[in-house]
């Protein structure tokens, strides 16, 4: 089970040809509470770097792009009720969409968690 | 960029509470503290928040006579509220109006003994005491007080707060000014701030604020909350922010304020008119108006942001309006916002779609504010 890192702080772990989506601990933090998430419809292809899902905080709403490009195949139900479960638990329980790799190779260009480490030091 | 930025007195002091400082109006100030924006809100709703306020602009208005009444009189030449009737140790909400109705800043007006005190907007201060000193320079002197801090106390428990470390504040009802001191620093209080809640505004020196902002911390009910909090504390009380929920843009009467203007200046009144604006501000008094500032409420959780479009129809075919703020209202628990829609569909509980992502959500026209003042009347 590998997960990657992106520059615009998600991460992507990778369960067979399904990648589930989420923001980091540090941009969790930077954030705030958040009030809202929603991701694209299931079903929705969206390529590396598009619009996947927003994330609301009391100020202002913030983008999450696809690491990857994709088809959206899931999103955490239990964050409509409670989208705070990102600023609890933003790398497991916090979890934001499951998107269908299309294209493996993109992989390769993300970071791992010591890159991405060195990146919010 | 940011060494053009400007310092409150109180910069070191948010910087060791944790503060996370953003530009704004050329202030470097403090959008959260380490609680947190949603922590700091519903800690100024049920307890007490201090706020640094000192980027805000305070000046003194003297009449050149040395007669406050000629000041008070003076001053009506430039806005729709009734100063002269305003009694020493009271303030009143009024705003700088421009010669189309338009609103050029809206500010507090305070009458202590001899002179008139004026709280304004940070991001028009240099603009409206020009304004004001070219307007009004043959009767009256505008002193800007560039050197006095700003540091407001709002919450439920604000009251009991203050009244421990100055027991003359226990006096005051809302919308008084007095004078007193506050850990050993003179202060001028006013009973008011921009929250909903009861609370306090204090000025003074700058060179006191840390004993006061420290002295204010000391006490078990206050915590420290930013701009963050200040923004969603303000858009549940239904308190318009200048600049997005009014602007030159827009008069007194679109934006749901003639409450602000008293009988005296309005048509028949004993000083009816006189101020820029007049004839079409009192005119929209007596006529109406083609849109009004009011509350929406959007169904779901997800936020409608300023510049959202408002619809009469889930298909986005009839626009009748735009929001101007909007956030997620912590207290209100829900989505809360304000803006403008046509006065056909301004009544409460007008049902509306917002604009959203592309996407129409269920939205109605809401009472302000939506959240229950806490003022001591």
């Amino acid at each position: 089970m590998t997960v990657y890192y992106t520059k615009e702080h998600e991460w992507l772990r990778v369960e067979g040809d399904v990648a589930v989506v989420g923001i980091t601990a540090h941009a969790a933090e930077e954030l705030g509470e958040l009030v809202f998430v929603e991701a694209k419809d299931e079903g929705t292809e969206v390529a590396q770097g598009d619009s996947a899902a927003v994330v609301e905080s009391v100020k202002a709403a913030s983008d999450i792009y696809a690491p990857v490009s994709g088809t959206v195949v899931g999103f955490n139900a239990a964050l409509s009720d409670d989208p705070s479960l990102v600023n609890r638990d933003p790398e497991a329980e916090g979890w934001i969409l499951k998107l269908r790799i299309a294209d493996a190779g993109q992989l390769a260009g993300l970071l791992d968690a010591d890159a991405y480490a060195a990146l919010i030091a | 960029m940011s060494d053009s930025l400007q310092r409150t007195p109180l910069y070191d002091l948010h910087l060791s509470l944790g503060g996370r400082m953003v530009p704004f109006a050329g202030y470097e100030m403090p959008v959260q503290y380490r609680a947190g924006v949603m922590a700091e809100h519903q800690h100024t709703r049920t307890a007490a928040g201090l706020f640094d306020v000192s980027h805000m602009g305070q000046a003194h208005l003297h009449a050149r006579s040395g007669r406050v009444e000629d000041a008070a009189l003076a001053l009506e030449r430039l806005v729709p509220a009734d100063i002269l009737s305003l009694k020493t140790g009271r303030q009143r909400y009024t705003q700088l109006t421009d010669g189309n109705g338009g609103i050029l800043d809206d500010l507090m007006v305070s009458r202590l003994g001899d002179t008139l005190v004026l709280v304004v907007n940070a991001a028009c201060k240099e603009a409206d005491l020009a304004h004001i000193a070219a307007a009004l320079h043959d009767e009256c002197i505008v002193e800007a007080l560039p050197d006095r801090a700003l540091i407001a106390i709002q919450g439920p428990q604000a009251g009991a707060v203050m009244a421990r470390l100055a027991p003359a504040s226990a006096d005051m009802r809302f919308m008084d000014v007095a004078e007193f001191a506050v850990a050993g620093v003179p202060c001028l209080a006013s009973r008011s701030g921009y929250t909903g809640e009861d609370g306090f505004e204090l000025g003074m020196a700058a060179d006191g604020a840390v004993r006061v902002a420290e002295a204010l911390l000391a006490e078990p009910e206050v915590a420290p909350a930013g701009l963050g909090a200040r923004d969603s504390l303000r858009l549940e009380a239904g308190l318009c922010l200048y600049g997005s929920d009014i602007d030159r843009g827009t008069t007194p009467v679109e934006g749901a304020l003639e409450w602000s203007i008293q009988k005296s200046r309005r048509t028949g009144g004993a000083r009816a008119g006189g101020f820029p604006g007049a004839d079409i501000i009192l005119g929209q008094i007596e006529g109406g108006v083609s849109r009004r500032r009011v509350g929406i409420a959007v169904e779901g959780r997800a936020p409608v942001r300023g510049g959202a479009r408002l619809f009469a129809d889930e298909a986005g075919t009839q626009p009748v309006g735009h929001v101007t703020s909007g956030a997620f209202g912590p207290t209100f628990g829900a989505p809360v916002g304000m803006g403008y829609v046509e006065t056909a569909f301004a009544a409460t509980g007008t049902p509306l779609f917002a604009e959203l992502r592309g996407r129409y959500l269920p939205a109605a026209v809401a009472a302000l504010p939506f959240v229950a003042p806490g003022f001591k009347r």
